[in-house]
């Protein structure tokens, strides 16, 4: 795990355990991954095994209790709550299941939401959101509120305020959620498209066809990485079946 | 199948000789199924055997076309119409290695799981990435038989996990080893399964 340097994300020996003494659970026992631009990471494991875990440690929402998590270089264990909470609003993306959306704001309002937080203007934080609808297929429907958007519909402004303005690293747990399967594989398009323009992601699923989509395969058991899929060769290689 | 009825398909569309038949085949699977000429024209001469094509006056590019008879598209249609049964196909191999690995002495069977899914999920990544790569409308054939094997990737990984929840729950208490790692390890989580 040597060469780091160009990394968006790395995870140096992380542990994280709850509680301590008998009643300690480890959820996170020595992690190490590194996920550079342009490439895409998808966690697999068993329930409890600490997909979750390993997503709120990369994203900054939770701390290790050994080891130490970086993004695009900077140790987030320095930072302070201010400086963290900046972090996260201006380079980092989340996409959950759960979508957060506020259902008081309209569409673009959502997305522009986290860069006015930041100190954007107004105009422009708008503006930036709108491009951002865009890039998901929902140019038109800026102006509607969440309640007035189908399932899939939801689930693209949600990416969107994931993907606004200069986001370096995408962190998606379960982001298909209840979307069939269509839908849900137009989410991962549009997580795939990004993350080739030069994001970084990490992808939680329990569904092996998600997986499909990323660069490396991981697998968690009981807090560890126990193995990771071999690299890819490129597509003129599979479509030659010389790879195989 | 039958790449008897892939070309009885494919000379439903007009006759055709085997070079084109075999570039035709590719096509319309992808490449996903390479197909050598010699199969091409053994399956040829046994169609033609069997009265369900009929060959052509030579070229003066000395290609030899074929066309499908009245014979062929009643075979062709009945093919269309009747669902595969599961029983004609082939053995499951991966299955019965998992069957055999629980009950030989020495084999780590999670090991072996885990050696199958990170092979699968590759194979995964693979398909979705030719996936990704076509998106004109004439490609839906491809995706189509892409996303086949994307369903059936899938399905095994779902397999492979309920293994290895099987195997954590019921893990055989018969042949293994004293000091068998993989036993000592199946307990271990079998224990904390039990606790969470």
């Amino acid at each position: 795990m040597s060469g780091s340097d160009d990394a968006v994300l790395e995870l140096r020996a992380v542990h994280r355990t709850h509680g301590s003494g008998p009643a300690a659970v480890h959820a996170l026992r020595g992690v190490s991954l590194v996920v550079r631009p342009g490439e895409l990471v998808a966690v697999m494991g068993p329930s409890g095994s600490g997909k979750s875990t390993l997503l709120a440690l990369a994203g900054g929402l939770d701390r290790p209790t050994g080891g130490e998590v970086r993004v695009e270089g900077q140790p987030l264990g320095a930072l302070d709550r201010r400086g963290l909470a900046q972090l996260r609003r201006r380079r980092i993306g989340y996409i959950f299941q759960q979508l957060n959306l506020l259902g008081s704001l309209s569409a673009v309002e959502n997305v522009a939401l986290p860069l006015e937080l930041d100190g954007t203007s107004g105009r422009r934080a708008r503006a930036l959101a709108m491009a951002a609808l865009t890039e998901v297929g929902l140019p038109a429907l800026g102006d509607r509120f969440p309640d007035q958007l189908s399932g899939g519909q939801q689930q693209r402004v949600a990416i969107a305020r994931a993907l606004v303005g200069e986001r370096r690293l995408v962190l998606a747990d379960e982001p298909t959620g209840a979307l069939d399967s269509q839908t849900g594989e137009a989410v991962l398009h549009l997580l795939r498209r990004r993350i080739d323009a030069g994001a970084a992601g990490v992808l939680v699923t329990h569904e092996a066809r998600h997986a499909g989509w990323a660069d490396r395969v991981v697998f968690l058991r009981d807090g560890v990485l126990v193995d990771t899929t071999a690299p890819l060769g490129s597509v003129e290689q599979l479509l030659s079946g010389s790879d195989r | 199948m039958s790449i008897r009825h892939g070309l009885l398909a494919l000379l439903e569309r007009g006759q055709m000789y085997g070079y084109q038949l075999r570039a035709a085949f590719e096509e319309s699977t992808g490449s996903t199924w390479p197909l050598n000429i010699g199969q091409v024209y053994t399956t040829l001469s046994r169609l033609e055997r069997d009265g369900l094509v009929r060959p052509l006056p030579e070229s003066e590019a000395g290609q030899r076309p074929y066309e499908i008879t009245d014979a062929g598209r009643a075979d062709l249609a009945l093919w269309f119409a009747t669902p595969i049964s599961r029983t004609d196909r082939p053995r499951d191999e991966l299955a019965i290695k998992l069957a055999l690995a629980l009950t030989t002495p020495g084999v780590d069977v999670r090991s072996v799981v885990q050696a199958q899914r990170s092979a699968t999920i590759r194979a995964l990544q693979e398909l979705t990435r030719l996936k990704y790569g076509s998106n004109r409308p004439e490609d839906l054939p491809w995706r189509l038989v892409l996303d086949s094997m994307v369903f059936q990737a899938e399905a095994e990984v779902r397999w492979l996990d309920h293994c290895e929840t099987s195997l954590v729950r019921h893990r055989p208490s018969a042949p293994a080893p004293p000091g068998d790692a993989d036993a000592r390890d199946a307990a271990r989580w079998a224990g904390e399964e039990a606790r969470r």
